[in-house]
């Protein structure tokens, strides 16, 4: 106790708070890295979405592995497997994305901070974007070892950087417009996966030419499909994210 | 923070809000003058919460207006939000930050400059300066309702909305609470908090607003009202 009869009250007076002036483009961006920063900072204590995801992920391609094991060709396997268990994997995260904030009641403190909410999404982006990344990072060479195929190709590596950017951005929207729906674990992947089949598509063809030894313009159209299918999106989310919030 | 006109800080007009079938608010009216403590009674299910959160912008009422400090909340920009700090029933914080991680977190998110000394001041004036570094889902209840204070006033709103804050409080931490609210009234601030604790609120308020039936049904000064009155009041609704 910071006296012997009670607290103390405190002298708000003496310690006045004190606000930045400059707003704009730089505070919007400071805020925007604080909330990634915190959602790392929460993640590596609690590791609920990495840890969810890489254990899915792993099981999986074993599961993959024993199931395919008398397959004569992997190279025509392995595309599906591995963007199949991306989107799978990845609903996991997602799920506890805003989730956990609106179980222990943090969203709705973030939503009262002065700033535009968009910085809230793609804060929430940059950290799932970089949780799944992370969960790849360590399936790729599981499955390299499993099925003997090397996926660290450039233009593969680049269709994963397109195709992780634009389920982030879809993923973290929906998520962000199912968390106050019951049963929301099952409704996102519901609504989820059918919009990304675009991206699924584009990331399986793009993936089994490059393993394929084609040349670059023999795909290029599946990472520009990959290229707008994000550009679209970032747009849309950016248009939309703040009017979703109607009740929290 | 300045007065922007001669309206009251909080100046709700004509709210209405319906939850499917059953409407909460049936266009209610009520103003919080700047300095003023006005506790808001009702039973559970009366709309207290739901009022709560249409001011501070978390809700959208169906029809009716919010002004704080002059501003319409529904036509100003996101900046107006600075003017609110609300304490709700969920502690508003991450449990897996410390106490000073959860402060220096949402002093970025308010722009505070240097928020050091603040978080600081406000940390051992809550009695959690020695736990400040210790993770949040630590905490007691209680523990996580002071520190959920010091988040709600780290900014220095002119406007605080309490639902409930004394959910979980043991006695020396109710009355540093409501030390706190007799500070803030006197510097200025709007308070608005919702009790059940009739003695509570007649002791802390300057006004008592019986909020029934989605209305302010009666409004009176705390200093007229004894708690027998005020039992009686109460029971009426």
């Amino acid at each position: 106790m910071a006296s012997g009869n009670g607290l103390m009250p405190m002298q708000i007076a003496d310690h006045p708070a004190q606000m930045r002036t400059e707003g704009g483009a730089t505070a919007y961006f400071r805020k925007l890295w604080r909330i990634t920063r915190k959602e790392l900072q929460t993640e590596l204590r609690a590791r609920e979405a990495i840890g969810a995801m890489a254990a899915f992920s792993v099981l999986a391609v074993v599961i993959f592995g024993l199931a395919f094991d008398l397959a004569p060709r992997m190279d025509l396997i392995v595309p599906g497997i591995l963007w199949g268990i991306l989107l799978f994997a990845g609903v996991l995260g997602l799920n506890r994305s805003f989730g956990a904030e609106v179980d222990k009641g943090s969203l709705a403190a973030l939503l009262l901070a002065p700033m535009d909410r968009s910085a809230v999404y793609f804060g929430k982006v940059l950290a799932n974007f970089l949780f799944i990344l992370a969960t790849q990072i360590i399936v790729l060479p599981i499955m390299l070892v499993i099925f003997d195929i090397n996926l660290f190709r450039l233009w593969i590596l680049v269709g994963l950087f397109l195709g992780i950017l634009g389920y982030v951005f879809v993923g973290t929207l929906f998520a962000a417009l199912t968390v106050s729906v019951r049963a929301r674990e099952s409704m996102l992947p519901i609504l989820l996966l059918p919009v990304m089949m675009p991206l699924f598509v584009a990331g399986v063809g793009l993936t089994a030419l490059v393993l394929n030894g084609r040349e670059f313009g023999d795909f290029d159209h599946w990472l520009l499909m990959l290229a707008t299918y994000d550009l679209i999106f970032l747009v849309i989310a950016y248009m939309v994210f703040d009017l979703i919030w109607e009740d929290v | 923070m300045t007065k922007m006109s001669d309206q009251p800080l909080i100046d709700v007009r004509g709210l209405r809000k319906r939850y499917g079938r059953k409407t909460v608010l049936k266009g209610l009216n009520m103003g919080v003058d700047a300095g003023q403590v006005v506790a808001l009674l009702g039973a559970n299910g009366a709309g207290k919460s739901t009022l709560m959160r249409i001011i501070s912008g978390l809700s959208k009422a169906d029809s009716g207006q919010v002004w704080l400090g002059g501003a319409e909340l529904k036509q100003a920009g996101h900046e107006l939000r600075r003017y609110i700090g609300l304490v709700s029933h969920a502690p508003l914080l991450y449990d897996n930050l410390t106490a000073w991680e959860n402060l220096d977190f949402f002093a970025h998110m308010y722009d505070l400059l240097a928020p050091e000394v603040r978080m600081e001041a406000l940390l051992r004036s809550v009695d959690l300066w020695p736990r400040r570094h210790d993770l949040v889902r630590t905490y007691s209840r209680g523990m996580t309702q002071r520190l959920a204070i010091a988040r709600a006033i780290l900014h220095d709103p002119p406007v605080l909305l309490l639902d409930e804050p004394d959910t979980g409080l043991d006695q020396p931490s109710s009355q540093m609470l409501h030390n706190l609210i007799r500070q803030l009234g006197a510097a200025n601030r709007a308070i608005l908090f919702s009790t059940h604790n009739l003695e509570q609120a007649l002791h802390w308020s300057d006004w008592i607003c019986i909020l029934a039936n989605g209305e302010i049904v009666h409004r009176q000064p705390a200093a007229e009202l004894s708690v027998d009155d005020l039992r009686e009041l109460y029971g009426q609704w």
